[in-house]
């Protein structure tokens, strides 16, 4: 094992390095937005709520070359969006790590967001409704019934998109390109390995760290939301 | 403190038109399944929103549609117990008992230690609410809606989802709530038996609407309410005190109407009972009659008298300060010439009135009865 990290050359390092970060913040960044709209999906009707869910649903279905593609319009630094982010904020995502983690995120929030709907809607809104009768507002029912009663829904889909947001590459590649330590996550290092003679070997590598990282996400996320299972319902 | 209820809402097919007061006591809401005693609970709650109408208790209005008001359910003030008890899972039976204290500053009002020891739930306090039986769970719902120290206590027919033994369980703890604590209770239930125990208003609904409402001595006395209740069910309530436990197993109570014997009845001495008696269970007598095995005869005049188109007559009856219903033939009403004012002995034999049938507590009705 020792030998086999040792191997690992510099791009190899800052492709998992970066490929870690991005996934990290695309979670951490999106997961309020993922419960508020999975909330907003599974307890209201609106006008527009199967236009909601479609749009949220979009990434899921459209090939990810056109996610990247529409993220590039949007986004880029020529666009009204892209320059007014860039005037007023500082904010780029044109051929940027952020842009990456942007594109990672919008990939893995139908996957997030599914996840933590079913797990709203597993919760009896008679308990909240009851939490109501005790005093508590909406805000506060969420906060100390909804939110602990979801947990684990809530973790298994921030770890879902975790894993979806490392093995982004369509969109990735479309959005930002493959800059070498700026864009250039695993899957996309993977990718021009796998293009250049004699990268195999490299590629090979990466792979196997890709695959040990998904287990132990995998493993992480069934832990941990059986533990939160287990102090939720008291057993 | 009264509560004064007026409603109006329609949904599919079925339409809502409610109004009554509900003084302090229990007020019980009795009807058959889908008659709107729920609706109009949860209207009071705020969890349904009624096409018009109008809620306040005392100058605290809760709901006025006239002028707009509809405070929501968190800021009415009041504790609502579930048919199904919806303890928090999540929370240890402590922390749903204080769930209420989270959100409002509540200084005055019960403590926990007092409505732990109400509702001897003492040894439930670390348990989750999954490890508990139905009627721990219900007592724990109890206490939950308590310790918010509500001005207005709900309560959806908290035994109905509980067997026999339980609901026996929980029944005292409901007595004791009522002739213990200031709040009033508006108690939904389809069960007579609860309500002949514990109800001191009764409002009688059916297909939306309020058919009978007055003090539940009356309204359960009322012959015209009885086919209301069902005529195996109908019958009113004495109030009466222990005198004595005699040594062949019978306990010796005092009734307004005269002294009254009980299979035993586990209480102490002085303790006050409200005992229910099935109309179908008093015979009628126009002379006080001797060499009869039932032991207790009690003088009464006929209230007042329905004569309905079948065989059965319904008599009502005055018995010192309480009133009776008494269920016989039309035939024997005629033959003992039976009519408003007319003097009769109640008759009642002792095994007749079951151990459930027997509920403690004062009511308002006995003010001299000193403890």
């Amino acid at each position: 094992m020792p030998n086999f990290l040792a191997a690992l050359g510099p791009d190899e390092w800052r492709a998992v390095a970066l490929s870690l970060r991005v996934s990290f913040w695309a979670t951490l960044l999106s997961l309020p937005l993922g419960i508020v709209v999975a909330y907003v999906l599974a307890r209201h009707d609106f006008w527009g709520k199967q236009l909601l869910n479609g749009l949220v649903h979009l990434p899921l279905i459209l090939p990810p070359v056109v996610t990247g593609y529409l993220l590039l319009i949007t986004f880029g630094r020529r666009s009204p969006v892209g320059g007014f982010l860039e005037d007023c904020c500082g904010l780029i995502f044109a051929f940027r790590w952020t842009g990456a983690a942007l594109a990672a995120a919008v990939m893995a929030f139908p996957l997030m967001v599914r996840a933590i709907r079913l797990a709203i809607e597993a919760v009896d809104p008679k308990l909240e409704q009851a939490a109501g009768t005790l005093g508590a507002s909406r805000p506060w029912v969420f906060a100390t019934v909804t939110l602990p009663l979801i947990l684990p829904g809530v973790i298994a889909g921030a770890i879902l998109a975790f894993a979806k947001a490392m093995g982004e590459f369509g969109a990735t590649i479309t959005f930002v390109s493959n800059i070498p330590g700026q864009t250039q996550t695993l899957p996309s290092a993977i990718y021009g390995f796998l293009q250049v003679p004699g990268g195999d070997a490299q590629a090979l590598r990466l792979v196997l760290i890709s695959i040990a990282i998904a287990m132990v996400a995998l493993l992480a996320s069934e832990w941990v939301s059986r533990a939160v299972a287990r102090r939720i319902s008291g057993t | 403190m009264t509560l004064s209820v007026r409603l109006h809402h329609s949904f599919a097919g079925f339409t809502l038109d409610a109004a009554f007061d509900a003084p302090a006591g229990v007020t019980a809401l009795f009807g058959r399944s889908g008659s709107g005693k729920t609706t109009v609970i949860n209207a009071v709650a705020g969890l349904l929103r009624p096409d018009q109408g109008r809620i306040a208790q005392d100058d605290h209005v809760l709901l006025d549609t006239a002028t707009r008001r509809n405070l929501p359910p968190h800021r009415r003030r009041l504790g609502y117990v579930f048919q199904d008890a919806r303890l928090f899972p999540h929370l240890t039976v402590r922390q749903n008992l204080l769930y209420g204290r989270w959100f409002a500053s509540i200084n005055d009002g019960p403590s926990l230690g007092s409505v732990v020891d109400l509702l001897g739930i003492a040894a439930l306090l670390h348990r989750r609410p999954n490890a508990l039986s139905g009627g721990e769970k219900q007592r724990v719902a109890i206490g939950r809606a308590l310790l918010c120290n509500p001005r207005l206590l709900l309560m959806d027919e908290p035994l109905a989802a509980l067997d026999e033994p339980r609901k026996a369980e929980i029944l005292p703890y409901l007595e004791r709530l009522r002739d213990q604590t200031a709040t009033p209770i508006l108690y939904v239930s389809h069960s007579v038996a609860e309500v002949a125990r514990l109800a001191t208003t009764l409002v009688v609904m059916d297909a939306g609407r309020v058919l009978r409402a007055g003090p539940a001595h009356e309204v359960l006395s009322d012959p015209d309410a009885a086919p209301l209740f069902g005529l195996r069910e109908a019958g009113a309530y004495l109030i009466a005190r222990i005198a004595a436990h005699e040594d062949d197993g019978l306990t010796r109570l005092e009734t307004s109407a005269g002294p009254l014997l009980l299979p035993r009845v586990d209480a102490a001495p002085g303790t006050r009972l409200r005992v229910r008696i099935h109309a179908q269970d008093i015979i009628l007598s126009r002379g006080r009659p001797v060499g009869l095995s039932a032991l207790n005869i009690l003088p009464a005049t006929v209230a007042s008298l329905r004569i309905g188109d079948g065989p059965g007559a319904l008599v009502q009856l005055r018995a010192g300060d309480d009133l009776l219903l008494a269920r016989i033939t039309r035939r024997s009403a005629q033959a003992l010439n039976l009519a408003t004012g007319t003097p009769v002995f109640a008759i009642l034999k002792s095994v007749s009135v079951a151990r459930d049938d027997v509920g403690t507590g004062p009511t308002p009705r006995l003010p001299d009865c000193a403890p």
